[in-house]
């Protein structure tokens, strides 16, 4: 079952760009699209482990700043000739709110 | 015997369904309609065009006395209810308490009022009544000042209404383009631009501080400092469900009164429409839905079953040539494929988002002619898979079969206009092809077909490769990258000539194929934007690589490191001891001297980045910019002041160079170096710039390079004065920044433009070296600023760190 939890407000990420949800598991890139759409991925490109929170925000896709691998946010996966793909989480905008989803990230919130 | 009916507001929904009730059973209910405003309904939508002045009050009054006297409603205007018994099934107003057996709930939305200081002055307005629309008449009959705040649908009609009967209206928008919700940056942009040319200024990205003014609204002040004079203040921000009465009553309400299919509320004898409703977690802000809303409502009011299915609706704005269309979801996602025309010329905008092979979203601007035929096309689900080459050009296209692009243009007849900016026909390039003109650059040479905007370049190759069939070898597109086919060096050109101040503005202009950029151009454009108009174009964070957002440089585990500048590199006790305190404070795992004269504090997390700026700056140190496309070390040696073979004060002239240089963004990163006799200690003659200081003066040379290549300096000038070498270097800067391609370092730039040629401009001729140090200062007085200082500001710290952390929830 999908529990969604809440973990801030939309306006508390810049449009095109990302804030990070910290997690025993590892941090979770959360994601703001030009047109208010909500992201969330593993925050480690499967390259090098570059911060994709850091990366530039184009349409629904994310340019790792570290070599420029670019990631389909909807799928996690690489585009182009690359190859690799980063864990996506589910995730809800209500009333100005973001949620998401709590199943991977667990066993740390149900402590 | 007839039942009664009450109605709770008389405006367009419940309007509607008193006329379907009546056509439907004349004799099933006795109506009494209740009222907060003191007339019956009106066309609401038809406001805009009474403030603009089209239309009268009178032409839009939909139901008149003679109508309900002639259906026997009993009317009570300017009477609201507050409050509902549904116990004894009663309504009640402050003259009355009036019986029901079913209840009517319309009562329409409130607008939203932001909650600024100054709100509640005499001279702020919100658009919604006749009431509103009487204010803005006189504001604008005046010749006012107004401001209308909030850019989507009503704001603009608004504006554009105030604007009509003369006031000079500004428009605020939270948001970076107008009507977000309805159209994409590029629509926004041809919106903003076409509102501008009748003279509405436009401020995108402004968020609304107070409405200052003593007795009455007087102005308006945003976030950001600016302040627009205003007789008049419109807010138009939004609008929320009026749901008052519902709540006080006890019916389920959420963000509006909750109904089912047949729209009854959590009390079956209460029912309501409009837009004080949600149905299925959907609110309403557009007629259409209520229109469907009332024929339902009116069955479940005689018994029938009746179910609502909101279906989608479709947007345009009422403002007499700004031409627009929007309808269903318009968002990038998987699966969807966008099909994008931009008439650049004519300044026309469409996008139709495709999912599968079925249209879902529909984006025009400009040209909407054909907007209800896609619009139909989405609504009925069309298998749009046959026409899908051509599909943006419309019905007029969609001869049968498939259209070969190729074919159309072997079909257009000799005088067909190809190229709209030169007035190029079809039949002078097939001419100039015949002539023996085999490539793109030639046929552009003699014909300048696709040489101004360029958007017609296709269409030429297509034309050359009709005439020369199999020969005709297509050309690389040499674009910037694959959203567009135009060279920086064309972009920098056209971002000039056709004044584009805005990222979308130069999308839409030069026709980019791609919504809305990649990491590879996104970053240039902004750069050549802020370089062309500083004063203008506010940078756009968003659009650059990680280190220059972050003002630090991001290591390979994700941390940053921090180098504060040392002018010139020199230093002092207190700052060499700000910055130890700060490595110790952090727990900075090394601090390293750089190869450019300074301190690099590395490891640091970017959490603490704002504190330790903050700790930093307490020392009077700012940012070393080791991050930037920007100036970054001036390095010196000792000089005439100390060492025994010093001819000038180079340490001197490192210092003010930097000072007055830093700061400053440029296509790629700018070094200098200053020695002090031609021992060259500073390393001087492998940097960008490089000064070399003689008993005569100083000699300043350029273009050299110590990083992936090695290159020596060129002589640029000598000059006996201080002032004057630091006046040539700065114009030397300022035409490196005009007109290189972004990430060009200064060498590659001279190589391709010629040392020569920037002699002419910075050494031999005065005025023009003046002209560019004057511009260079316009843009100083922007960015010659700390960047640590803004982003350590309290207010802002919070923001680098994560937004939620679980493993501290863990942990408790
Ligand atoms: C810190 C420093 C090395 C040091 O410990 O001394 C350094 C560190 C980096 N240099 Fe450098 N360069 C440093 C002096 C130099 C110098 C020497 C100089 O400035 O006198 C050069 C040769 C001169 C030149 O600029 O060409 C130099 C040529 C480069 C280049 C090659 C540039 C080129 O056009 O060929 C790059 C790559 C680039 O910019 O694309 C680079 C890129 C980098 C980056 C930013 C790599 C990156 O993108 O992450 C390094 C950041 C490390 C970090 O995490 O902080 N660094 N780098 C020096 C900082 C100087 C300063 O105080 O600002
Ligand atoms: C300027 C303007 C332009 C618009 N343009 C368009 C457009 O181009 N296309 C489009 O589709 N839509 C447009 N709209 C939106 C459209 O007008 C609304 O969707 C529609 O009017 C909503 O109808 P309604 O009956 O729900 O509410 P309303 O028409 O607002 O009627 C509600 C009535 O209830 C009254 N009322 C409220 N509380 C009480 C109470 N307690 N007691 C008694 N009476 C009460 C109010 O005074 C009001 O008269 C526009 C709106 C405005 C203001
Ligand atoms: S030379 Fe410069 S870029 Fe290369 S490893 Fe050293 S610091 Fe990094
Ligand atoms: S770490 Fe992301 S592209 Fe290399």
């Amino acid at each position: 079952m999908t529990e969604f939890v809440d973990i801030g407000a939309l306006a508390d990420i810049p449009v095109q760009g990302a804030r990070l949800v910290r997690t025993a598991q590892g941090c979770i890139a959360v994601f703001r699209t030009a047109d208010d759409r909500v992201f969330a991925l593993d925050d480690r490109c499967p390259h090098k482990g570059g911060p994709l929170s850091e990366g530039i925000v184009h349409g629904s896709s994310v340019t790792c700043p570290l070599h420029n691998w670019v990631f389909d946010m909807n799928t996690g996966q690489a585009t182009g000739a690359d190859n690799g793909q980063v864990g996506t989480y589910a995730t809800r905008v209500e009333k100005g709110r973001i949620l998401i989803d709590a199943s991977r990230i667990a066993r740390s919130h149900a402590a | 015997m007839k039942r009664k009916l009450v109605v709770i507001g008389a405006g367009m929904a419940s309007g509607r369904m008193l006329e379907h009730l009546f056509e439907a059973d004349p004799d099933a209910y006795d109506v009494t309609l209740f009222n907060l405003e003191p007339r019956g309904n009106y066309n609401r939508l038809m406001l805009s065009p009474v403030l603009s002045g089209e239309k009268t009050y009178e032409d839009i009054v939909t139901h008149d006395d003679d109508w309900y006297a002639a259906h026997g409603v009993t009317c009570h205007f300017g009477e609201a209810v507050v409050g509902i018994d549904r116990e004894a099934r009663r309504i009640r107003t402050n003259k009355r308490e009036t019986e029901y057996d079913a209840l009517v709930i319309a009562t329409g939305s409130a607008p939203f009022i932001i909650p600024v200081a100054g709100k509640e002055l005499p001279g702020v307005v919100t658009y919604r009544d006749l009431e509103d629309t009487n204010a803005m008449i006189q504001a604008g009959i005046a010749g006012k000042d107004a401001v209308v705040i909030g850019g989507g649908l009503l704001g603009l009609e608004a504006a554009a209404g105030m604007a009509a009967r003369g006031a000079s209206v500004t428009v605020i928008h939270l948001m970076d383009h107008l009507m977000e919700r309805q159209l994409d940056p590029a629509a926004g942009y041809l919106l903003k631009r076409d509102l501008e040319s009748r003279g509405i200024r436009v401020h995108c990205g402004g968020a609304t501080k107070a409405i200052l003014g003593n007795d009455r609204a007087e102005a308006v002040l945003l976030e950001d400092g600016t302040v627009y004079p205003a007789d008049l203040v419109c807010m138009a921000v939004g609008i929320r469900p009026e749901t008052r009465i519902a709540v006080d009553a006890r019916i389920e309400v959420e963000r509006g009164i909750v109904v089912d299919d047949a729209l009854r509320t959590s009390d079956p004898h209460i029912f309501a429409l409009g837009e004080c409703v949600e149905h299925r977690n959907q609110l309403f802000g557009l007629v259409a839905p209520l229109y469907d809303q009332a024929k339902v409502l009116v069955k479940s009011l005689l018994g029938e079953a009746a179910e609502f299915r909101p279906v989608q609706t479709a947007t345009k704005l009422k403002v007499t040539g700004c031409d627009l269309f929007s309808a269903g979801d318009f968002a990038e996602a998987e699966g969807r494929e966008d099909i994008v025309f931009r008439d650049p010329g004519r300044g026309i905008y469409k996008r139709l988002v495709l999912e599968g092979d079925r249209i879902i979203g529909i984006v025009m601007y400009g040209d909407t002619a054909d907007g209800n035929w896609f619009y139909s096309l989405m609504k009925d689900g069309t298998d749009i898979g046959d026409m899908r080459e051509t599909l943006i050009f419309g019905p007029a296209f969609q001869g049968g079969g498939k259209l070969d692009p190729m074919e159309a243009v072997a079909a257009l007849p000799p005088e067909a206009e190809i190229c709209g900016c030169n007035g190029i026909c079809k039949g002078r390039i097939v001419e100039a092809v015949q002539g023996g003109a085999t490539t793109l650059d030639a046929v552009r040479a003699q014909t300048k077909a696709s040489g101004s905007c360029g958007t017609c370049t296709g269409l030429v190759e297509q034309v050359m490769k009709a005439t020369l069939g199999d020969a005709f070898a297509a050309p690389i597109p040499a674009g910037m990258c694959s959203c567009t086919d135009h060279s920086h060096e064309d972009v920098r050109r056209l971002i000039k000539s056709m004044g584009l101040k805005s990222i979308p503005a130069v999308m839409q202009e030069l026709g980019w194929k791609t919504i809305g950029g990649c990491h590879s151009c996104r970053p240039a454009l902004n750069f050549y934007l802020l370089a062309d108009w500083p004063t203008e174009y506010r940078d756009d964070r968003q659009s650059r690589f990680v280190n220059e957002r972050n003002h630090a440089n991001i290591q390979k585990d994700g941390t940053y490191s921090v180098v504060p500048r040392m002018w010139g590199g020199v230093t002092t006790p207190a700052e060499l001891r700000a910055i130890a305190d700060a490595a110790e404070k952090y727990d900075v795992p090394m601090v390293k001297v750089t190869g450019g004269q300074r301190l690099d504090l590395l490891g640091i997390r970017k959490e603490d980045l704002p504190h330790i700026w903050a700790d930093l700056n307490k020392a009077g140190l700012v940012s070393g910019h080791a991050y930037s496309k920007g100036l970054r070390t001036v390095k010196t040696c000792v000089g005439k002041e100390f060492c025994r073979f010093g001819t000038q004060d180079s340490t001197g002239l490192g210092v003010r160079l930097e000072k007055l240089l830093w700061g400053s963004w440029t296509p790629h990163k700018v070094k200098l170096g200053v020695s002090g006799c031609p021992r060259n200690c500073a390393e001087a003659t492998c940097k960008d710039i490089g000064v070399i200081c003689v008993d005569s003066g100083y000699q300043i040379s350029v273009a050299g390079a110590a990083g992936m290549e090695l290159k020596e300096t060129e002589p640029l000038a000598s000059t006996p004065s201080e002032d004057e070498a630091i006046e040539i270097i700065t114009a030397f800067i300022q035409l490196y920044r005009e007109n290189a391609k972004y990430l060009d370092r200064a060498y590659k730039w001279v190589a391709k433009v010629g040392l020569d040629w920037v002699k002419e401009r910075v050494v031999q001729d005065p005025d023009e070296r003046r002209a560019l140090v004057e511009r260079f200062e316009i843009s100083q007085s922007i960015y010659r600023r700390d960047p640590w200082a803004e982003h350590s500001a309290s207010d802002q710290s919070g923001k680098w760190a994560p937004m939620a952390d679980f493993t501290l929830e863990a942990a408790e």
